[in-house]
């Protein structure tokens, strides 16, 4: 903790609040919080419901932290698989070198291009508001591992050129194992940032597509949050608390997230002692 | 070494071509499949949309409206010969046949009508994110010590990571619904080249621009801040410096120069995300443009309309890339081809 700089230090706190609100908090309630008509409609917030009711007759409250909850498993989901797979794939492309790398660049190069909002609404169009979390989650990982290959293949062609990358290969060490034991040492500061940016743009498009109704409108996202406050006019009528909630949930878990990722590359800096 | 030149400009000139083909041939298939993949028949939920709206309908006339809908929609012919018409028509006709919910405007000229405007909020915004975000990033990187340069550093910390369509909510919330000045709706007045109408449409796209200006300036900030700092402690910035060159001459000859390559690399990766948070804020603001098009198409289940919207933006995406790609080797006088 001594050498943590201040926005490492903020991020880590707000993200822990959330973190303890979206997780943990949501165990403690029975019940299912985005059921319709459980309590009366459009109560202020009051201390028996500290963000009042929506107009389905929820409470805000915890349908907050159930969206929460699952926003951040999206997110995590997406951020671990993309970049395990981003990083694998990296590292054998950059250490292989030769047709697969050229493969593997073009595929990627791709996949970087090619806008994924229009393609992402077309399948959620198409299957009507009704897509799962883990099918939408499984596109988003088709989506992003290419940025974290595309970096660490640069890294893994400039560590091929190293001496012990020599020793290991003229020693009989398989490519698994090159790249596991020998190059990956050296790309883990930079996939657990990836990690981190990862989460951040995988709820950052989920939300995206939520609003407009184009994820699982079934689900409490925060995406999906936004998207029932405004069908019901919160703005209009004045229900800020539901409507601002989830914006105000969102824009802090993103500051938060961005502040993580740049602290601690400014952390890792001061560490190499620059 | 002139021959050199060229043979390293075409390598880099075929291997973006690659890219870019690529990136067009996957991007088309997607579209052309995925709807076949799906469990509903768009044909069968046209008939019967149309069924349930009008309860007396001739048998025959179903029959003959279901084969005109197969006709309209591509379907006709093996899954082989409908990927090969798909294409033909998307490269060389660029016909998606009439809109279902507009019937019978061709679905060619409603997008024709929403490109200028999705063209328009585009460039504009992203040009002048990209300008401002970089002048700001430069003198921060620059003067890092100063404490403006901390401030501005600060609030594209916390921009940046706020997503377009959260920023334009906010802005909606302000601005159309607490303090109404700007509209919720777009309504334009005049025609042509008229003052009236210039100034309806800048009136019109002002908040949707504001947000995603505001946005994107806070990426830029942050990577030219990140180079510029790098630049800054180079020896050539350290022996102009010692050569007794002011120290503005230095900013703008050594350091600008340098720094805004990577950046152009930089805007070619990050216009699908651009174009990506557009659609959405589009859709926020009902923004006449393409991305309201393609909203309404898939709430409308236009099928005609949907793949063509979604086609033409993947297209129009893709070849702007391209193009900032190949402006690249142009603008860097040491020539690295890569």
């Amino acid at each position: 903790m001594k050498n943590w700089n201040l926005q490492l230090k903020i991020g880590v706190f707000i993200l822990a609040i959330f973190l303890i609100f979206g997780v943990i908090l949501p165990l403690f309630y029975t019940g299912n919080p985005i059921e319709w008509g459980k309590f009366p409609k459009n109560l202020k917030p009051s201390s028996a419901h500290i963000f009042g009711t929506t107009n389905l007759g929820q409470d805000t409250f915890w349908v907050l932290l159930k969206s929460i909850q699952n926003s951040f498993f999206i997110g995590l989901l997406v951020a671990f698989f993309a970049t395990l797979i981003g990083v694998l794939l990296g590292m054998l492309s950059g250490f292989r070198g030769g047709i697969l790398d050229r493969v593997i660049t073009l595929i990627m190069d791709t996949f970087i291009v090619i806008p994924s909002l229009p393609i992402l609404i077309l399948l959620a169009g198409l299957l009507k508001g009704r897509a799962s979390v883990l099918s939408i989650s499984l596109v988003l990982i088709i989506f992003n591992w290419p940025w974290p290959a595309r970096q660490v293949r640069a890294m893994a062609l400039t560590l091929r050129e190293r001496d012990f990358i020599d020793t290991a290969l003229f020693s009989g060490e398989s490519t698994f194992k090159i790249i596991t034991r020998e190059i990956f040492p050296f790309v883990t500061s930079w996939s657990l940032a990836n990690f981190i940016n990862t989460i951040l743009v995988a709820i950052r498009t989920e939300s995206g597509l939520a609003v407009i109704g184009m994820s699982s409108n079934e689900q409490a996202t925060l995406g999906t949050m936004i998207y029932w406050a405004i069908q019901h006019q919160a703005m209009m009528a004045g229900r800020w608390w539901w409507i601002g909630s989830p914006v105000v949930a969102i824009t802090l878990i993103f500051i938060s997230l961005f502040l993580i990722l740049s602290g601690s590359q400014q952390y890792s800096a001061l560490r190499r002692g620059k | 070494m002139k021959g050199m030149l060229h043979v390293q400009f075409l390598k880099f000139f075929l291997s973006r071509l690659a890219v870019f083909i690529m990136v067009v041939f996957i991007g088309v298939t997607t579209v052309f499949f995925i709807p076949r993949l799906m469990p509903s028949n768009p044909v069968e939920g046209m008939v019967s949309q149309l069924q349930a709206n009008s309860s007396l309908m001739d048998p025959a006339a179903v029959a003959k409206l279901r084969e005109v809908l197969t006709q309209n929609f591509g379907l006709n012919g093996t899954l082989f010969e409908q990927y090969f018409g798909f294409i033909k028509r998307v490269v060389f006709t660029q016909d998606f046949g009439p809109s279902l919910s507009m019937y019978p405007t061709p679905v060619s000229k409603l997008i024709g009508t929403a490109l200028p405007w999705s063209l328009g909020l585009l460039l504009t915004t992203t040009l002048l994110a990209w300008l401002i975000g970089n002048a700001i990033g430069l003198l921060a990187g620059f003067r890092k010590d100063k404490t403006y340069s901390r401030i501005l550093e600060g609030i594209a910390i916390t921009l940046y990571p706020i997503p377009y369509y959260i920023f334009a909510l906010v802005l909606v919330i302000f601005f159309a619904y607490i303090l109404p000045v700007f509209p919720l709706t777009t309504i334009v007045v005049g025609k042509g080249l008229s003052l009236q109408h210039i100034v309806s449409i800048i009136y019109n796209s002002f908040l949707p621009a504001i947000s995603m200006i505001l946005i994107g300036t806070g990426w830029w900030v942050l990577s030219m801040k990140a180079i510029t700092t790098g630049i800054a402690e180079e020896d050539y910035v350290v022996f102009a410096r010692l050569k007794g060159l002011s120290e503005r001459k230095i900013m703008t000859k050594y350091v600008l120069r340098n720094a805004t390559l990577p950046q152009v690399t930089m805007l070619s990766l990050q216009l699908g995300t651009i174009f990506s948070g557009a659609i959405v804020t589009e859709i926020l603001f009902s923004y006449p443009g393409v991305g309201t098009l393609i909203y309404n198409a898939i709430l409308q289940s236009d099928y005609n309309l949907i793949l063509g919207t979604i086609t033409v933006s993947i297209l129009a995406v893709s070849t702007a890339t391209f193009l900032i790609d190949l402006l690249y080797p142009f603008l860097d006088p040491r020539i690295r081809y890569k």
